[in-house]
């Protein structure tokens, strides 16, 4: 079995060198992920660092990163593998023009083979020397029976083609597959899967995470965003705000030249922070009354 | 440790977590690559592998404590140590102040006030420290404790914190960090109290975990997983719900209806076509020489019900009509129109104030304060307020109209009006009773359900979010 890290908190650590701040929780599943050879399903609010983490580990493996974005209407063709079918017919009538009376069972051997297969991400996936990541984003979009295109390649890493048989990974690759939860996925394909949940940061770790992404920023206006935005989503709003509109909102202050948040400037950029008319007037009413 | 983790998933599996035999196998083959010692290790690996939705994770946290607990005590850095807990470890510090670690002659000698002081002390520097020793020794002397009681721990943590005042505590930190930090605006006001706020929210976790380590120790876990384990949040019976339960239902509520939603959508999306479209079947066929090979279809036009909601909002079923409004509202879209009334023993309409309303917390509100649903005594009437609807909206009952009942039926031994809902059966296309009581306890007392019953279409018992989620999906 691959083992690509001795522990947790080397996973911790390399997450950290590549400015990805991982809690307990990351951490140790992405190492088991790891050990066990099993893909993991996170899940959390949009906007908490679900795909970044994909991307991070790709980034510390060294690896390739293959991303397979779902939809409603994914299918087969899209997400396994597809016959490029105008190279086998330029095939056939290729053969037909230069005289080749070659026998038909030839012929399909010839046009259902590699040459004309055209990979899609699970296939590349599977077929991929080199190391790779493989991220399958927002995986509570497709509809429940196309999940279970999926499960094969999930379970046993292996993708059956009727015309060429089974295609089994040379190495394991590391699976990723994040859900905004907007329905609930299949037993099997929890079954099969590590589960994390990513969910809002702690104050301390969205602090460093602010300071790490955030360039130029002083340790006390990192404290006082990140207090600002934990008090926000202790109240009832639309869309809570998320770590990605956080940072946004911090890197803003910075343009601004702000040295600690006083309450004109929230005032003035609550916009970035909250995207619903009524919930910035709600905000301005609790937090920022004026008193007179 | 494989014997500790099949008894862990099965006291999982009692709380009501579905848990495969394959995740128990991956459960006891992640704990054979990871190192026992760390505790919040074994926590996450354990979570990972047994448990695969974020609902869970609360009892899963509960259960985990209890079953992998065993003389492991808070250390000084605030989590859960892996080593036996060391009195002397404790004292080593800078902790002459306290004494608490130093035996049981020297721990009499400190008063309450002391403890009081000391709590206060940790809450203004968020000395979690301190706190954890101030936990310890108040769990000692204020819980009473009696070994051996089969008890869940509830009434020591009410002891306990009943002891220790937090809520003067809290305005007591509050007032302390406004002062050192003068002048203030509402914004800071505001973070200082958020962060006093969170600072007792974790006294009060850790005072709750170490009355859990204790009752172990002194029960042993099964024992104690039994007594402490708790519904998961679809299961809780709104009609006993406790406040904080209430709480996590709301919390619940919002994604449940967003799910619902999508699912709804696509039902109507997917795998219906409406009726043949005679004539493009026949203008196609002509490039198949007249044999209609590739019937077409018109247009789906899926019919959305219309939905009138009649809810009971006395003081007994008020919360569970209170969900019900929330989710249908939530899936409007699924609706061609809902129209809502709540009763006691008056009846009034209370559709503007979800059209109106932000959110439908909000609503909720409105509703409570506004809507006039007492006519005599504000005892429920069924019979009246029946009869007061057919009187003044039942014209608009057509049949196009799915009409919902909310109430558990409980007249106060007035008359029941049947006849009502015998016409509202006659107009509507359906009429649902949804009952929040148990089925036992129908036509029990003064519910006078059966009465109701023979004009309606179906009457459902629902009690808790699973039921009434299973009810909404099958209406829309």
């Amino acid at each position: 079995m691959s083992s690509r890290f001795t522990g947790p908190d080397v996973v911790a650590e390399q997450l950290r060198a590549v400015d990805y701040l991982p809690d307990n929780a990351i951490a140790s599943t992405v190492f088991l992920a790891d050990q066990l050879a099993k893909p993991v399903l996170v899940e959390g609010p949009a906007g908490t660092g679900k795909t970044q983490l994909a991307k991070s580990v790709a980034q510390i493996t060294g690896a390739r990163l293959i991303r397979l974005q779902c939809y409603e209407g994914l299918d087969e063709s899209k997400a396994l593998y597809e016959w490029n079918y105008r190279k086998q017919l330029l095939r056939i009538q290729a053969s037909q023009i230069s005289g080749e009376d070659q026998a038909w069972s030839d012929l399909e051997g010839d046009i259902f083979s590699e040459e004309f297969l055209l990979t899609r991400p699970l296939l590349e996936a599977i077929r991929a020397d080199d190391p790779v990541v493989l991220l399958i984003d927002e995986i509570d979009r497709v509809e429940l029976e196309t999940e279970a295109l999926m499960l094969e390649v999930l379970s046993e890493y292996q993708v059956s083609i009727p015309e060429l048989g089974t295609v089994t990974a040379k190495q394991t690759p590391m699976v990723f597959l994040t859900s905004n939860n907007t329905r609930e996925l299949s037993e099997a394909l929890k079954r099969r899967c590590l589960f994390l949940h990513v969910g809002y940061p702690t104050i301390e770790r969205e602090r460093e995470i602010i300071q790490t992404r955030v360039p130029g920023i002083s340790s006390e206006l990192a404290d006082q965003v990140a207090r600002i935005v934990a008090s926000l989503r202790d109240i009832d709003l639309r869309k809570t705000p998320s770590v990605s509109e956080t940072l946004d909102w911090a890197r803003t202050l910075v343009i601004l030249g702000q040295e600690t948040v006083s309450e004109h400037e929230t005032l003035e950029t609550l916009h970035v922070l909250l995207k619903y008319q009524s919930d910035i007037d709600k905000v301005r009413n609790e937090f920022l009354a004026t008193k007179k | 440790m494989l014997d500790v983790i099949a008894a862990f998933v099965g006291e999982l599996r009692s709380a009501g977590i579905g848990i495969s035999v394959t995740e128990h196998v991956d459960a006891a083959q992640a704990i054979g690559v990871i190192a026992l010692e760390d505790r919040e290790l074994l926590r996450e690996t354990l979570a990972a592998t047994l448990v695969k939705s974020q609902d869970h994770r609360a009892a899963f946290d509960v259960a985990f404590d209890i079953y992998f607990s065993t003389r492991r005590a808070l250390n000084a850095g605030g989590e859960f140590g892996d080593g036996e807990f060391d009195h002397a470890e404790a004292d080593d510090g800078d902790d002459d102040v306290l004494g608490v670690g130093e035996g049981v002659g020297h721990r009499r000698e400190m008063s309450t006030e002391e403890l009081m002081r000391m709590l206060e002390d940790s809450m203004l520097h968020d000395d979690i420290a301190l706190r954890n020793r101030v936990v310890q020794e108040s769990v000692t002397r204020f819980a009473g404790m009696t070994p051996g009681r089969p008890v869940g721990g509830t009434y020591y943590l009410y002891r306990v914190l009943r002891s220790l005042d937090l809520e003067t505590l809290q305005q007591r930190i509050i007032e302390q960090e406004g002062t050192a930090r003068a002048p203030l605006g509402t914004l800071q006001q505001r973070l200082i109290l958020d962060d006093v706020v969170r600072r007792i929210r974790g006294l009060k976790l850790a005072i709750e975990a170490e009355i859990r380590r204790r009752l172990v120790e002194d029960r042993g876990a099964e024992a104690l997983a039994r007594s402490v384990r708790k519904p998961l949040p679809e299961d809780i019976d709104v009609m006993h719900a406790t406040r904080e339960e209430i709480h996590a239902l709301e919390r619940s509520l919002l994604p449940l209806s967003r799910k619902l939603a999508v699912r709804l959508m696509r039902k109507r999306r997917h795998g219906r076509h409406g009726p043949l479209d005679v004539r493009a079947t026949m203008r196609h066929s002509l490039s198949t020489g007249g044999v209609p090979i590739d019937p077409k279809y018109k247009h789906p036009r899926p019919s959305k019900p219309e939905i009138f909601i009649i809810a009971d909002v006395s003081g007994s079923v008020a919360s569970f009509a209170r969900f019900t409004l929330h989710l249908v509202y939530a899936l409007g879209s699924s609706f061609s129109k809902v129209r809502s009334f709540v009763f006691v023993d008056g009846i009034d309409e209370v559709t503007h104030h979800f059209e109106e309303a932000l959110g439908p917390a909000e609503a909720a509100n409105r509703v409570n304060e506004e809507a006039s649903v007492v006519w005599v005594d504000g005892h429920s009437d069924y019979g009246h307020a029946l009869s007061d609807f057919h009187e003044r909206f039942s014209q608009d009952v057509t049949s196009r109209s799915t009409v919902m009942i909310l109430g558990d039926a409980r007249n106060n031994y007035h008359q029941s009006s049947a006849w009502v809902v015998a016409d509202l059966q006659k107009r509507a296309r359906h009429v649902f009773w949804l009952n929040p009581e148990p089925q036992p306890y129908w036509n029990s007392g003064d519910s006078i359900i059966a009465e109701y019953a023979m004009h309606c279409d179906s009457i459902t018992e629902v009690r808790t979010l699973r039921q009434l989620e299973a009810f909404i999906a099958e209406l829309a």
